[in-house]
């Protein structure tokens, strides 16, 4: 038989099976829609609730489930107010003190190398702490050195001294002890040098920060971190603060919520000024609305200095502004990029009926929508010089001229009440917390809820948990962790001490989720499907073997409850 | 008359019978194929977050081009060397290239390098997430499409196929990847590995009897991977003929993606991607050579050329096909920059392309030649430029299966 006759049997044989194909994927279908009416054991109840409104289950939390009632723990959780908070994780928490400041404080005190340098040469006051103003002041001469070393020579500046070097600080004894022995040998003798001489020896000698740094006490880390950059701290504190809170919080579904949001109105911390305005946003602006109503957090979002910095609406003028008006043309003008996914990602859904005309109608309605001083902490302010004040037509609603601020609140008004978000946010919630392709009659129930509760999303959430659809085996162990997830998971597992946690934030981020990093704003996939694949396994496999040979710096496991082969394995992956 | 490879391959099963072959066998067969092996290979690239090909291949013979970007504008070629950094390259009298991608302007004019423009998906959408997956699964306006155009795309197998015929660069398996077909994903070469002996072995034999069959499959294609890409982890790469790569992710991909083909370990398809192509503040700085746009264009053509030049006389089994989810508005906007867009170029690099030419048919710049009014129109489906690469290159011959829907015309790229 030659090739083309075998080629062309097949592909009648091809056509032939299709029927029978579409009768089996229906079959399919319908088996895997009764999967979500079986519902689950009393015991596998309680792993559901721990997998999914957690970030997996510690040794002794099922039993402690047990002993207070799913109901009741679903009910706290549902309230997390009300749930104290692990003592532990304050103190976890209390180095990283970015995580309370206000973004103006923020860049004050971790400022970039530039407004250093502004603060030296007086256009910029230093922060009042004097302790801070001397470690600024010796980090710019750094910077002013390696800028000069880079070939763009600036003339050194009058009044700033040269960076000290070692043999000017210690002696040649002082300076051999310091580089040889074992690290608590090293770290005694840089606790020897007298503490005003310190920092020096951090900024000239790279080497003993990395060695002395799992020894050192939290404030030494502090001042040793700072010696890298204090803006890089910003993005440090972030990232260890999650995996923190993640581990140690007993407010477990409201990180988990959190996360979800922040994921949902997404943020690139490192586009520009939104380094120093990504804290307070997922802070103030996402975390207190998580169980609350969702217009509240959409206009909380809309007016944050993080999301108009992030999808550039504090720089769109309208063309019909009193500042463009008998201007010269085509300097500045509209900018779509956040009225498009305002209505794509964040309310309607990119199949929520909306056209490319109500994406600019909205744009106009968001001129002037602005950040004043965005470098400096920024805060909302309304630009009546570049707003659009003409007439609006926005998803089939006029929004009359001369509204001024009040049409960007319109809008949102408009799509926090379109059905269509009710259905879009009902089925992200649905896919995040039950399963990757959720039942629509689960997804109907949550969004009529939506509407009737005007976006409760606590009350969305008690109708998920009060679904058969969420404690069915359809939904059981039907997810694949992120890594975020798995992470924080593992370490729960294995009874994880965390004493820093930067690198096991470095380790989400090699695993494929870089935290606060996703540059686009569809933030990080909520499907099993995309953390499927043959890196990612081999990464998670590599993670599990270190950390059960506590081999992961900073965090210690215990033994007898970790063992890699368990967090490595393919049922540790799901949820 | 059957060969000593053939007869060991078939005994093989025979003694264990089919579907139950041991792992380690399979290995030792494919281990004996690997070295014979030299098919076409395709090398897709996506440029995501929606490239400006207006200012990538400017057509800076349309004076409407000018008059619609008056701030951000690429000028026009000039023979002037003062000025000539800052101004497009010439290409054939009506397209240059961004002055950033100087790099590959030697592969265009040795006709190793083809651009296609006014080229993209029919799909209306101006969704970055809805365009990139419409040009990933191959089927434009349908979501239900379940795998990506490269799985369908791959070669029907005859025998034991290598367990990196398919394989991404990057932490996630891109869309356009995925499927029934086995297709891997790597951070680095290097990186792929558990990097202990014996956890190695009891995790392969847990994966390979996990109870989920999707994660079962993803463990076995995942273990057999492994072992074929154990010899190459241990050699040190240095590219060919000083190649030199830029430093970044992307750079770093190309290079892998070299040293696996030059492995000959069976890579039919490869993926590489970079991002941050989304220009709408500031895409161009003070001159048309400095500033976002050029910096990441620079980072790109420096990738592209130095593939080229690590690859060598490998070329003439390879074709590079570059893409971006849609063009970015005609007009710039009110802050130097560009929205979402409509058609833009693609790139097609490769020994046996008929370079040197910039196809497909050229709407127009003008108020009414523009699509919806703002954006360049579409003259020519991407289904069209792949669907092309597709059979004439990787030698598949139903691209319409590949593209289901379309009938894709050929451009005589290759």
């Amino acid at each position: 038989m030659s090739n083309r006759v075998v080629l062309a049997l097949v592909g009648a044989v091809g056509l032939a099976a299709f029927p029978g194909v579409s009768a089996y994927a229906t079959k399919k279908n319908a088996d895997t829609a009764r999967q979500f009416f079986k519902q689950v054991t009393a015991d596998q109840k309680i792993i559901q609730a721990l997998s999914r409104l957690t970030y997996g289950p510690r040794p002794g939390d099922v039993q402690q489930v047990k002993a207070m009632g799913l109901k009741k723990w679903i009910e706290l959780q549902l309230h997390p107010e009300s749930i104290p908070e692990n003592p532990l994780l304050a103190e976890k928490l209390k180095t990283l003190d970015t995580l309370t400041m206000s973004s103006g404080d923020m860049v004050q005190n971790y400022p970039t190398p530039q407004l250093v340098r502004q603060m030296v040469n007086g256009q910029v006051p230093f922060p009042t702490d004097p302790d801070r103003k001397l470690l600024l002041t010796k980090l710019v001469e750094k910077y002013e050195k390696k800028q000069a070393a880079g070939g763009n020579a600036v003339a050194p500046q009058p009044n700033m001294p040269d960076v000290k070097a070692l043999a000017e600080i210690l002696t040649p004894q002082q300076i051999r002890s310091l580089r040889v022995g074992t690290p608590e040998q090293r770290m005694q003798a840089f606790l020897a040098i007298p503490k005003d001489k310190q920092d020096d020896v951090i900024a000239a000698l790279p080497g003993i920060r990395q060695a002395i740094f799992p020894l050192a006490p939290p404030e030494l880390r502090r001042r040793i971190d700072m010696a890298s950059g204090p803006q890089q701290l910003v993005a440090r504190d972030l990232a260890e603060g999650k995996l923190l809170r993640a581990v140690y919080s007993n407010r477990q579904l409201d990180e988990v919520l959190t996360d979800f949001w922040f994921n949902h109105f997404n943020i690139y911390l490192d586009k520009g000024a939104d380094r120093y305005l990504v804290t307070e946003y997922e802070r103030d602006v996402i975390r207190p609305h998580v169980l609350g109503k969702f217009k509240d957090l959409l206009e909380a979002t809309a007016k944050s200095p993080a999301m108009l910095f992030y999808l550039d609406n504090w720089q769109s003028v309208g063309p019909n502004s009193p500042q463009l008006r008998g201007a010269k043309k085509g300097t500045r003008g509209l900018n779509e990029n956040y009225g498009r996914e305002l209505l794509e990602l964040h309310t309607l859904g990119v199949d929520g009926g909306y056209t490319q005309k109500d994406v600019t109608e909205a744009a106009r309605c968001f001129t002037g929508w602005t950040i004043l001083q965005p470098q400096r902490g920024g805060t909302f302010s309304f630009n009546k010089r570049v707003h659009d004040d003409g007439e609006k037509t926005v998803l089939g609603v006029t929004i009359p001229a001369g509204g001024g601020q009040s049409d960007g609140e319109k809008v949102l008004d408009i799509v926090a009440r379109n059905p269509a978000t009710a259905r879009f946010i009902s089925k992200k919630l649905a896919m995040r917390f039950v399963a990757d392709e959720p039942p629509a009659t689960l997804v109907d129930r949550m969004a009529e809820t939506f509407k009737k509760t005007d976006g409760d999303l606590r009350a969305v959430m008690k109708t998920m948990l009060e679904s058969k659809e969420f404690w069915s085996q359809g939904a059981y162990q039907s997810k694949l962790k992120s890594p975020l997830e798995m992470v924080a998971s593992a370490v729960r597992a294995a009874s994880g001490e965390i004493d820093y946690a930067f690198p096991l934030a470095n380790q989400v981020g090699q695993l494929g989720q870089p935290l606060y990093r996703k540059q686009e704003p569809t933030g990080y996939s909520n499907s099993s499907k995309e953390w499927l694949n043959s890196g990612g396994l081999l990464a998670r496999m590599n993670f599990a073997v270190q950390l059960a040979d506590n081999k992961v710096p900073g965090v210690k496991v215990n033994p007898a409850q970790s063992a890699a082969l368990g967090l490595g394995s393919p049922e540790f992956q799901k949820r | 008359m059957p060969t000593r490879r053939f007869f060991l391959r078939n005994s093989a099963l025979a003694m264990v019978g089919a579907g139950t072959t041991p792992l380690w066998l399979e290995r030792a067969l494919y281990a004996s194929d690997a070295p014979s092996q030299r098919k076409k290979i395709l090398v897709a690239i996506f440029q995501r977050g929606a490239a400006d090909g207006l200012n990538v291949v400017v057509p800076h013979g349309d004076p409407a081009y000018y008059k619609l970007r008056p701030n951000i504008s690429i000028p026009r070629p000039t023979a002037d060397p003062a000025k000539a950094a800052d101004a497009a390259i010439d290409l054939d009298g009506f397209f240059g290239l961004n002055p950033a991608l100087s790099p590959l302007k030697p592969l265009f004019d040795q006709k190793h390098l083809a651009i296609v423009d006014a080229v993209g998906s029919p799909d209306p959408t101006r969704s970055h997430f809805d365009a990139q997956d419409y040009m990933e699964s191959g089927t434009p306006g349908l979501k239900a499409t379940q795998d990506g155009w490269m799985n369908r795309a791959l070669p029907r197998a005859t025998g034991k196929v290598s367990p990196v015929r398919a394989v991404s660069l990057g932490p996630v398996l891109p869309r356009a990847m995925r499927g029934p077909s086995p297709a891997i994903a790597m951070q680095t070469i290097d990186s792929f590995q558990v990097r202990n002996a014996e956890a190695s072995k009891q995790f392969e034999q847990m994966y390979m009897g996990a109870k989920d069959p999707v994660i079962q499959a993803a463990g076995r294609d995942t273990f057999e991977a492994v072992a074929l890409l154990q010899s190459i982890q241990k050699q040190q790469y240095t590219p060919a003929s000083g190649a030199s790569y830029p430093r970044g992710r992307f750079g770093q991909s190309l290079q892998q993606i070299a040293q696996l083909i030059k492995s000959n370990v069976g890579v039919e398809m490869a993926f590489a991607d970079i991002g941050g192509w989304d220009h709408h503040v500031n895409e161009v700085g003070a001159r048309p050579s400095v500033g976002v746009l050029a910096n990441l264009l620079g980072e790109y053509g420096q990738a592209l050329s130095a593939f080229w030049t690590d690859m060598g006389d490998r070329m003439s089994d390879v074709v590079v096909v570059t893409m971006s989810e849609f063009g970015r508005t005609a007009k710039e906007n009110g802050n130097r920059g560009t929205d979402h867009g409509h058609a833009n170029s693609m790139f097609v690099m490769g020994g046996d392309v008929k370079g040197g030419k910039v196809y497909g048919k050229w709407p127009g710049l003008e108020k009414e030649q523009l699509y919806e009014g703002r954006d360049l129109a579409l003259t020519t489906d991407f289904r069209d430029v792949l669907g092309e690469l597709v059979t004439s290159h990787l030698g598949n011959p139903s691209p319409k299966n590949v593209f289901p829907g379309c009938d894709p015309k050929f451009l005589g790229l290759v």
